[in-house]
């Protein structure tokens, strides 16, 4: 209020960037403009999509609800789910060894360290689909591919979140355990991956919940899944299909989110 | 030659550190000639120890003779862990000799180290046990340096021998009772308790203890102190503790030594030290 009372002055509120910050201010925004270029940002068609949306939403309503092709679809869904659970849970299984050899000062060396992390980003560096559309030129069409090509994106989440979890685990009971004698790698079994257990579990969490969202898309490059309905509702033009398919993997997705959202309380939330 | 090292040591570096060991003098010589009759169970030798150029400590020197309990206090941050984490080996340190139980630490391999620190156990500051394991489990994990292997990782898979002695280090502590409670559901100074069985468990030679009623209320600490120096001194181990407070350090401690100025300036017997004296320098 008085700025008398402050021999010192007052901090205004706001500092004035210096040069070299508002240069990246205007980089940044010119970046962002000329993406928009790039994306072939047109008003024009902003503004004709309403129309287009309700048309297809029109064609689409009501969504296909004939119990029969519920059954199909239903079943395609458990197939769906089956493939994403089956994927995740080879994939965070084989995360644990990985981890272990991307976390600094555990059990590795630095180099190898560096070149399993570097590993690991191609693996996240390649989209879910393209994995699908290797696996189901290495093994053919079906859910095997969509399992296995969850299985590594899965590890390529799971094994550099594990390493980091362990990196950061508190390193008392390691070095207690150390102390009395211990080989490193029973030093890793007994101390390092329970410290790092729960952040494990959330993480593995996450890497099911986007196992279901990949798997739900595999189907599109006939990598099994629900996918491939939405594929054919869409190229027949079935839109009220396709609608139900969207819908499904919508309430497939939020539940999944909600049950693992429940599950890491119950599990984290005792064990802390 | 130990006692003119830090004799020498104490008077470049400060004056009140000097009439502080200079009463002491003729303990020291006494401790000196008598070192011969018991063995001696650690020695350190003109050691030195920097952290990415920033010195710690340097030229310290001191003796451990069997059965000997000493105390290490100092002001934060002047090396009385880092010296602690040197003798195991657990850090390198950049000069001296260090000789534990006869394992050279600086020269030593991995294997030879991991069965010197076998010999030894650790008391920490924080209690550092596994949460979510047993309390057993915790105990039976204190074996891995004698036994590793997945054996030793619960005490479920621990052969009979080894739980016994797991066991029988839990009644040492008094909390038996306790065996099968989860390890994060402890109050502080069980924990500690349960720490000191582990570290008890292996029999060790030497019993290392860094503050190890820091995280403690008072009277949690005294009974945590008083349980592990009757047991250390009922097994006849040789003790090396860090401790913040001038009177334990006084009153368990056999002998005092002080960290300051990046050096050991103090080497005394505890009954040539009051606590005034002490508390002036090293609170
Ligand atoms: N791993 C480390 N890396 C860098 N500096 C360290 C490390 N460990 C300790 N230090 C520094 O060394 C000094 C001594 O630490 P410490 O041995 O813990 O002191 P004390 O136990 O006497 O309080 C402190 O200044 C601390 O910050
Ligand atoms: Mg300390």
């Amino acid at each position: 209020m008085t700025d008398a009372s402050h021999p010192m002055g007052l901090p205004s509120r706001y500092e004035r960037p210096s040069a070299l910050a508002f240069l990246g201010y205007a980089a940044a925004i010119l970046i962002i403009l000329w993406s928009f270029a790039g994306a072939g940002f047109s008003i024009e068609k902003v503004m004709s999509s309403p129309p287009r949306f309700a048309d297809f939403i029109d064609r689409a309503f009501p969504p296909n609800l004939e119990p029969q092709v519920l059954a199909r679809l239903g079943w395609k869904m458990l197939e769906t789910l089956q493939i994403a659970l089956a994927g995740a849970v080879i994939g965070i299984i084989l995360s644990v060894p990985v981890a272990l050899l991307a976390a600094r000062g555990l059990i590795a060396p630095t180099w190898i360290n560096q070149i399993v992390r570097t590993g690991l980003g191609f693996i996240r560096a390649v989209p879910d689909i393209a994995w699908a559309l290797v696996f189901v030129v290495a093994v053919g069409l079906g859910p095997f591919a969509g399992m296995l090509a969850i299985a590594v994106d899965t590890i390529g989440f799971c094994g550099r979140f594990f390493a980091d979890d362990m990196e950061a685990a508190d390193k008392g009971p390691s070095e207690s355990l150390t102390a009395t004698g211990a080989r490193k790698i029973d030093v890793v079994a007994c101390a390092t991956i329970p410290a790092a257990m729960p952040a494990f579990i959330s993480t593995s969490l996450f890497a099911t919940e986007k196992a279901v969202r990949s798997s739900t898309i595999l189907g599109l490059v006939g990598a099994g899944g629900i996918g491939i309905e939405l594929k054919v509702g869409f190229d027949l033009f079935d839109y009220p299909t396709a609608m139900t398919v969207i819908l499904m993997i919508a309430v497939v997705v939020i539940s999944i989110e909600y049950l693992s959202g429940w599950a890491r309380t119950k599990i984290i939330g005792e064990q802390r | 030659m130990l006692a003119t090292r830090s004799l020498i040591t104490s008077s470049v570096t400060d004056l009140g550190v000097e009439t502080l060991v200079a009463p002491a003098r003729p303990d020291k010589t006494g401790a000196g000639t008598s070192a011969p009759v018991l063995p001696v169970d650690l020695r350190v030798t003109d050691l030195a120890k920097s952290f990415s150029g920033t010195p710690i400590f340097k030229d310290v020197s001191f003796g451990l003779s069997r059965g000997e309990a000493v105390a290490i206090v100092g002001a934060n941050g002047t090396g009385k862990s880092t010296l602690l984490r040197c003798l195991m080996g657990l850090i390198p340190a950049d000069a001296g000799v260090i000789d534990v139980l006869g394992t050279d630490v600086r020269n030593a391999s991995g294997a030879q180290l991991r069965s010197m620190r076998a010999k030894m156990g650790l008391v920490s500051q924080k209690h550092n046990l596994v949460p979510r394991l047993s309390v057993l489990s915790n105990v039976v994990q204190g074996l891995l340096g004698q036994k590793p292997g997945v054996r030793h990782w619960s005490q479920s898979l621990a052969p009979a021998p080894s739980r016994d002695a797991a066991m029988t280090a839990l009644e040492k502590v008094g909390l038996a009772h306790l065996a099968s409670r989860r390890a994060d559901r402890l109050s502080g100074g069980q924990s500690q308790r349960v720490a000191i069985a582990r570290a008890l468990v292996g029999d060790p030679k030497i019993l290392i203890a860094d503050e190890p009623t820091a995280s403690l209320d008072p009277a949690a600490g005294e009974d945590v102190m008083d349980l592990f120096f009757k047991l250390a001194r009922q097994e006849g181990v040789t003790v090396i503790f860090i401790s913040h407070n001038i009177n334990h350090a006084l009153q368990y401690g056999d002998r005092v030594l002080g960290l300051a100025d990046g050096g050991m300036p103090l080497d005394a017997r505890a009954e040539s030290l009051s606590a005034e004296k002490l508390r002036g320098l090293y609170d």
